[in-house]
């Protein structure tokens, strides 16, 4: 597997959908179960989306396809999305 | 808050910061201001219509609707030569930010922080420096800075200057200084364990630089007993540019 980069990189991509920071969410993953922050998910891409694996069990958790107009957001790994909301 | 969207900015100063960086200083009008840690992307677009984007952390606290980035140029990137090199103040790119809540530094926060800077890692690092200075904050920072070489520093009048209760460690890996301590190596658990701070002392770790520094530099901080929560790392790519 070639050299990733890590949930940071999906700050900006998901920041055109979410109002909210996606990436201090906590998810978990449908596979393994590991609880963590968005942004210490591996993420490999840009092109041509954006995926996204557990740092424990290396299953997909998330995948965004930006393309013309629109954009394709996976979120097949993920069981659970804890968002941080101002009250 | 609303959703990102892009914004035109416009360079008005450039700097050397090496031989291969600079920093970059940007006026986005509208900039809602941002926190230390946070990173922008910026746009490019051709003549053609062809766009590229990267990511880039910002270098300090804004300055009304100025804004700071320090840019290594990736040898055949796609869009830092064009920052680094060809761009002229009065050129404008495209911004869209700031992004990114995890990987930052609050200046209410009054816990040790540790600071663990590869290369161009030592970005976001600094404007977390620069935001405790200018925030009079009394949290104590220790930087722990890896880089090939002397001439490859970042900051390096800055970080010279003494800044009450920042303590700065260089940790060369290819060619220390002449008459150094430490030979040149990669980091290592000696270098966490005394230029760092004790687990007991419950810092918050900010580790940034290229995917594989990170990863060892992370592992030593869990060896050495930092609990995985108060870890935190952003990762720069090898595809960047």
């Amino acid at each position: 597997m070639t050299e990733h980069l890590d949930g940071n990189a999906l700050a900006g991509p998901l920041g055109e959908l979410f109002t909210v920071d996606m990436t201090s969410a906590t998810g978990r993953c449908a596979s393994c179960g590991l609880t963590g922050p968005v942004a210490s998910l591996r993420v490999y891409g840009p092109d041509p989306g954006l995926v996204a694996r557990c740092p424990g069990c290396e299953e997909v958790v998330l995948r965004l396809v930006r393309g013309p107009g629109s954009a394709w957001l996976d979120l097949r790994g993920m069981v659970s999305l804890r968002l941080n909301v101002p009250d | 808050m609303r959703r990102l969207t892009w914004r035109p900015a416009e360079l008005v100063h450039s700097s050397a910061e090496t031989a291969t960086a600079r920093t970059l200083r940007f006026r986005v009008p509208g900039w809602p201001g941002h926190l230390a840690g946070q990173h922008v992307d910026v746009r490019l677009t051709a003549e053609d219509g062809y766009t590229a984007q990267r990511s880039y952390s910002v270098a300090g606290p804004a300055d009304g609707d100025l804004i700071e980035l320090t840019v290594e140029t990736v040898p055949d990137g796609e869009v830092s030569p064009y920052l680094t090199e060809d761009m002229r103040v009065g050129d404008q790119v495209e911004i869209r930010g700031p992004v990114g809540g995890w990987f930052v530094w609050r200046p209410a926060d009054q816990s040790p922080v540790l600071l663990v800077g590869g290369g161009s890692g030592i970005v976001p690092l600094m404007a977390m420096i620069r935001a405790r200075r200018q925030a009079g904050s009394r949290a104590p920072f220790r930087l722990l800075y890896s880089l090939r070489d002397p001439a490859r520093r970042y900051y390096a009048g800055e970080l010279r200057r003494p800044d009450p209760g920042l303590d700065v460690t260089y940790l060369y890996t290819r060619s220390a200084p002449e008459g150094a301590a430490r030979p040149a190596r990669r980091i290592g658990l000696d270098d966490l364990a005394e230029g760092g701070w004790p687990a007991s002392f419950e810092p918050e770790c900010y580790v940034c630089g290229p995917t594989g520094f990170v990863e060892a530099a992370a592992d030593l901080l869990l060896a050495l007993g930092h609990a995985p929560e108060r870890i935190r790392t952003e990762r720069f790519g090898p595809t960047g540019g």
